[in-house]
């Protein structure tokens, strides 16, 4: 079974820091990582290929210094990986991304599942899994929680959604995207490492693939970012100390008053 | 054709629409008020409760589009995007919003890339732009810690999913009127490549923390998974479901679909009581947009009781049970 996997390198947001002035992200310092929701699609295609044969090969579109990323993913377990990188990408929103890496899996060929993140921790948007099945006219399955049963030419999924769970048998080639609860991502191992910095990362630019100037980076985008801001993030709400028994029930008897103030008993 | 008008997605669910249907009924009237088009809701599924189909005009849709078909019981995107699609080409709407559900978040995607489109995920804010006209798109991003105002200028449909509970369905009105055109399903659009073999929905809507109005999450404070329950009794006196951290169900005190934050879910209810939860940048990203915010933990530095509107700095295992004392004395 050969898998392809998605990967994005995004800026570590556990501390994050926000210029007050600008209200953009303060990007020096701040470490890049895989997406941590990719770590579950990465792990889940290790398992697969350990199961079944095959190999898995992780792809990025990204600066050079995305290259990391695919090292570390290849140090998990993963067999290949190719950097998609060129200044013609830049400022590619979820449609032009999505094209640029149909395109490339198409180029790279021969796989039997595509398997991405959920959504990425900085663009948030969970749209480049779907929006790369469409394109490549693959079945899609999202927020896949769980792989039941792998023949030579389909799977049964679970998929999570609001009310529950459901079961799909999807063909292959298929591309899923995967949540959280389907794997525990294992770490680098120090042999993986090794492997890691003795392979080659093959480049595609943009004169690799059979694009369209037209609708890659910005200028291919549909969306256009008009505006920025931090949100405020401080509410000021009342704050009381319950240290003693008394404060104890003045607080919680403070606390009821203030459901009470606002309808919610 | 010029591209005119705004499409809702209502959503069903087992012959039902979803509170969201309506929910985006309101956020689409707005703008259809503003632009001087007509706000269309469109229905897909099957044997769709007929009440409720007519509870969209009441609700402020001057016209609903129903589709329905055995065919579309179940949601299998590839047919919902094949349908979407010719629906979209043949008559051409300006703006769609649909719910930023499992399925609104899957078919939305499918749809704007074969259309060339652009689609913003996840919006919490809509509005038009004056001298454009164009729909302009507001989402937080990047954890939570900044909105990005977003918009489409030279492709049409603008397409967002809008979050559910982020805002209201607005009242009744029962003078108001509208047609409902139903659509004869073109079987033809049917993909038949992915099956349904099963469903498993759970009967308590407790998971669905999504949807809820009241949300009381547990984090690594509560110590036990069986601590657990004087959460389930207060989520109970308030009509709420339960909530937790990631560290809460690491733990196994909790399920994933309960995981509130940045590798879970992003909720946005009227009011979420975090109990024993530090505030980590993670958990504020699912939950830092709710309406109204109430947290309890022993330590007065904690980061959550900067995004919250009342806070108790307190051991929950006294805060907690003597509030649902004393919310129990308050209903005799
Ligand atoms: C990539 C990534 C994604 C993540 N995604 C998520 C996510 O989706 N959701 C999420 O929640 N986290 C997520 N995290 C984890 C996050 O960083 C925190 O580790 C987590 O939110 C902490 O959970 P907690 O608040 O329950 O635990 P802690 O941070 O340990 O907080 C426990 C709190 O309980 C209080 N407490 C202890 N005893 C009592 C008592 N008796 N009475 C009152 N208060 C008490 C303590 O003062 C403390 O503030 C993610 C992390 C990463 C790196
Ligand atoms: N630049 C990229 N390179 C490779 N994969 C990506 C890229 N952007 C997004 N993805 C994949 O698409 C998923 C959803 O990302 P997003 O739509 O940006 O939230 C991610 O989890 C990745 O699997």
């Amino acid at each position: 079974m050969n898998i392809i996997i998605p990967i994005k390198q995004v800026p570590e947001t556990s501390n994050v820091k926000m210029d007050p002035e600008t209200g953009t992200m303060i990007r020096e310092g701040v470490e890049s990582i895989i997406n941590p929701l990719d770590l579950y699609a990465i792990e889940i295609g290790i398992q697969l290929k350990e199961e079944h044969g095959g190999k898995v090969t992780v792809i990025t579109m990204g600066p050079p210094k995305a290259e990391k990323a695919l090292k570390e993913a290849i140090a998990m377990g993963c067999d290949d990986g190719i950097l998609i990188s060129d200044r013609k990408f830049a400022g590619s929103d979820t449609w032009s991304t999505a094209y640029v890496l149909g395109e490339a899996i198409k180029k790279i060929g021969n796989y039997d599942l595509i398997l991405a993140g959920e959504r990425a921790t900085d663009g948030d948007t969970g749209q480049v899994g779907p929006n790369i099945a469409a394109y490549l006219n693959l079945t899609l399955g999202t927020y896949i929680s769980r792989i039941d049963e792998v023949t030579s030419d389909s799977i049964v999924v679970e998929r999570l959604l609001e009310e529950g769970y459901e079961k799909l048998q999807m063909p292959l080639p298929s591309l899923i995207t995967v949540v959280k609860e389907i794997s525990y991502p294992r770490l680098p191992t120090l042999r993986g490492k090794q492997k890691a910095r003795m392979t080659d990362l093959p480049l595609l630019t943009a004169s690799d693939m059979e694009l369209e100037e037209e609708l890659l980076g910005l200028n291919g985008s549909p969306t256009r970012v008009v505006k920025i801001e931090s949100p405020k993030v401080t509410r000021g709400g009342t704050i009381i100390t319950a240290k003693d028994e008394d404060m104890l029930e003045e607080s919680v008897d403070k606390l009821i008053e203030f459901l009470k103030s606002k309808e919610i008993i | 054709m010029e591209y005119r008008n705004i499409w809702t997605m209502a959503e069903t669910h087992e012959g039902r629409l979803k509170d969201v249907s309506y929910e985006l009924l309101s956020r689409g009237r707005a703008l259809a008020d503003k632009l001087e088009e007509h706000l269309v809701s469109v229905v897909i599924g099957n044997d769709v409760d007929k009440e409720q189909i007519n509870e969209l005009i009441l609700r402020g849709a001057d016209k609903v589009l129903v589709v329905e078909s055995e065919n579309l019981n179940d949601f299998i995107v590839e047919n919902y995007s094949n349908l979407v699609v010719d629906l979209i080409q043949k008559r051409k709407p300006n703006i769609i919003l649909a719910a930023a559900t499992a399925n609104g978040r899957t078919f939305m995607p499918h749809v704007a890339m074969r259309l060339h489109t652009g689609l913003t995920a996840d919006c919490t804010e809509l509005d038009i732009e004056k001298e454009t006209k164009n729909l302009l798109q507001t989402r937080p991003a990047i954890g939570g810690n900044i909105l990005a105002t977003i918009k489409t200028p030279n492709h049409r449909p603008q397409m967002a999913t809008v979050r559910p509970k982020s805002s209201k369905p607005l009242e009744t009105d029962e003078s108001r009127t509208g047609e409902v055109e139903i659509i004869e399903f073109d079987e033809s659009l049917v993909d038949g490549r992915v099956k349904k073999l099963a469903s498993e929905y759970s009967k308590d809507s407790g998971l669905n923390i999504h949807g809820a109005d009241i949300v009381v999450a547990g984090g690594k404070g509560m110590k036990k998974g069986e601590n657990f329950a004087i959460l389930k009794e207060l989520a109970d006196k308030l009509g709420g479901v339960i909530g937790a951290s990631r560290d809460a169900v690491d733990r196994g005190w909790a399920v994933y679909p309960q995981q509130v934050g940045l590798s879970g879910k992003t909720v946005t209810p009227k009011l979420y009581i975090a109990v024993g939860i530090s505030g980590a940048i993670q958990h504020l990203a699912g939950m830092k947009t709710s309406e109204i915010i109430i947290s309890i933990n022993i330590d007065p530095e904690a980061e959550i009781f900067k995004v919250s509107d009342f806070g108790i700095v307190g051991d929950l295992f006294e805060v907690v049970p003597l509030l649902n004392k004393k919310l129990q004395e308050e209903v005799k």
